[in-house]
């Protein structure tokens, strides 16, 4: 009896390994690859980060050198603080623009699909060839048309845009705003679009105004929207890197202090100065921030979940 | 009543007013990258600007493609497009598949594995990415490019989603029927997942060619270039070619325009998908 019991059991467990072996089978193509070239670096990073490594010579551990020369490097603290300067605005300016877009792609209104598309364009078009458009039409030169506006229909004096230390985080802030509001309006649209028509109707009959509804009912009810674009918002623009090397970097590439931000400056002290231990350090500064936002994300989460 | 339908029209008129605004904020680049791409250099920056050109300059279409290897980069650019999206979805779709309908021992660490993943951006290790990269001696090729892409965490994710909302009925019958779980992925799970595999297609096409600082670090031979490296250095080198510039950069929306066009149902869906994920 019980020879035939561990027999069975034998043989459940032998089809359970089966069964393993194929799912392992199914997974193996993606993971092997996913394990090798992410999961490593990002073990190797950490590891960096603690290291005094110029890619060639033996590495060193060198402990919290690199965060304190890092902390004590001007540069870095101007591409963190630039970084901060780019998000506070880019955010909430990104963020309205996408709502105010949602809501009036919202309405019954003709040819509503085409004005969807033209909006949402910008976000998959190619950055390098729309930002050397914009560098045209945002040229320091007289004869640029967005100067042209400034000074014939604003009487303003004409602007040096990027090239300008006083102006450059401007017009990467505008351009930012300008190709990604479509992608957060496709986001607005999708939380406007789960809001239940009865509230409005609601509303209507006990005699409120387009601008009551809107306060009363659509910001409310899009809270838990808004706070997942202000996140990815926030994320995206921490790692925000090709805009600046774009629109600032001068014909070599090369930003300077009033422009620098945090992926830049990780990308030149990586490949142009291979202090790799540094490079590594600034990520893991990055990674921090990054973090922080997401775990303010899920506790965010947990919050609407209860409610 | 009068006053209220008068209300309701003057709305209308505001509503219509600023998506005429707007969408000529979004199109007014578009419009001038064309413009320009059709004149002289010299009459990029005339004033009054000239939006339909009198005498369009098509020469500046033929030009660009001897000016620089346009054909050669454009050539790379498609065939990374092409294997990277091809492997991202293949090997998503299968592990996907896995996470969703089978039972298997670590299955939530690996998954756990992959989703926290997702939270720490390429920049954090595109450093050791790159020296580890270089040690088996991927730097410079078209190969590094490819891993690069073709493994993420998101496609996975994606999938397994869209998977998790196939009912588990449909493949108890079929194994029950005696099919295989290969038989079950492949005659089952995929054709029922077209919406799914449709948004990682854009997303993946989008990303691989439009992709900047993967190409940036990796590639250094010219010949190996992508069309977005290939365009930004031919920027840096005739920055005053305006008409060539723009003709490149014209071109070099085309295809993503096409594919946009084509998949955009599936691409605003897939956008929601993403957020719903949070």
């Amino acid at each position: 009896m019980a020879a035939e019991l561990t027999a069975m059991e034998r043989n459940m467990k032998r089809r359970q390994r089966k069964r393993d072996l194929v799912a392992y089978s199914f997974i193996a193509p993606n993971f092997i690859g996913f394990a090798v070239f992410t999961l490593g670096p990002i073990v190797l990073a950490l590891l960096m980060s603690f290291a005094e490594w110029d890619g060639s010579n033996q590495m060193k551990f060198v402990g919290l050198q690199n965060f304190i020369n890092i902390f004590g490097d001007d540069r870095f603290m101007a591409s963190l603080k630039n970084t901060v300067v780019y998000s506070i605005f880019t955010v909430p300016v990104t963020l309205v623009m996408a709502l105010g877009l949602a809501i009036l792609l919202n309405q019954p209104i003709k040819g509503r699909d085409l004005f969807r598309t033209v909006a949402f364009f910008p976000y998959v078009a190619s950055l390098v060839a729309v930002a050397a458009v914009w560098n045209m039409l945002f040229t320091p030169a007289k004869g640029g048309i967005v100067n042209q506006i400034l000074m014939n229909v604003f009487h303003a004096a004409p602007l040096k845009w990027a090239a300008s230390s006083s102006t450059v985080m401007l017009t990467i802030i505008m351009f930012s705003v300008w190709k990604n509001m479509g992608y957060y309006m496709v986001i607005y649209l999708a939380g406007l679009q789960g809001i239940s028509e009865d509230l409005y109707e609601a509303a209507s009959l006990d005699g409120a105004n387009s601008w009551q509804k809107f306060i009363h009912i659509t910001v409310p009810q899009l809270k838990p929207t808004t706070f997942f674009v202000t996140i990815m918002l926030t994320i995206n623009c921490f790692k925000v890197y090709d805009i600046v090397y774009m629109l600032a970097g001068g014909s070599n590439g090369v930003v300077n202090k009033s422009a620098m931000v945090l992926v830049y400056y990780i990308y030149e002290e990586a490949f142009r100065n291979w202090k790799l231990g540094q490079a590594s350090a600034s990520a893991l500064v990055l990674f921090a921030i990054v973090l922080v936002v997401t775990l303010i994300q899920f506790r965010g989460e947990k919050n609407y979940a209860n409610d | 009543m009068k006053s209220k339908k008068a209300n309701r029209i003057i709305g209308r008129v505001i509503v219509y007013v600023l998506l005429i605004l707007l969408a000529l904020l979004m199109l007014v680049p578009f419009v001038w990258m064309i413009s320009a791409s059709l004149k002289f250099n010299k009459d990029v920056f005339v004033i009054p600007f000239e939006w339909i050109p009198k005498e369009p300059r098509w020469q500046n279409y033929i030009d660009i493609w001897t000016k620089i290897p346009l054909a050669k980069f454009t050539l790379n650019t498609a065939k990374l497009t092409l294997i990277v999206t091809c492997l991202q979805l293949i090997t998503s779709s299968f592990a996907a598949y896995a996470f969703a309908k089978l039972e298997f021992k670590g299955r939530n660490f690996l998954f756990l594995a992959y989703v926290a993943t997702i939270a720490v951006p390429w920049q954090v290790y595109m450093v050791p990415q790159f020296m580890f990269m270089r040690s088996l001696h991927l730097a410079d090729t078209h190969l590094a490019i490819i891993i690069l892409q073709a493994f993420s965490a998101f496609g996975v994710f994606l999938m397994r989603q869209f998977y998790e909302g196939i009912p588990d009925s449909l493949c108890e019958a079929a194994r029950i029927d005696g099919m295989t779980e290969y038989g079950i992925y492949a005659k089952i799970m995929l054709p029922l997942s077209k919406p799914a595999l449709s948004t990682l297609i854009i997303f993946t096409f989008v990303n691989t060619w439009n992709d900047f600082l993967g190409p940036l670090i990796y590639l250094t031979t010219e010949s190996k270039k992508t069309l977005q490296i290939g365009l930004k250095m031919f920027i840096s080198q005739y920055s005053a070619e305006y008409g060539l510039i723009m003709a490149a950069s014209v071109l070099s929306l085309i295809p993503v325009f096409i594919v946009f066009i084509s998949l955009q149902k599936y691409f605003v869906a897939g956008i929601t998908t993403g957020a719903v994920k949070g």
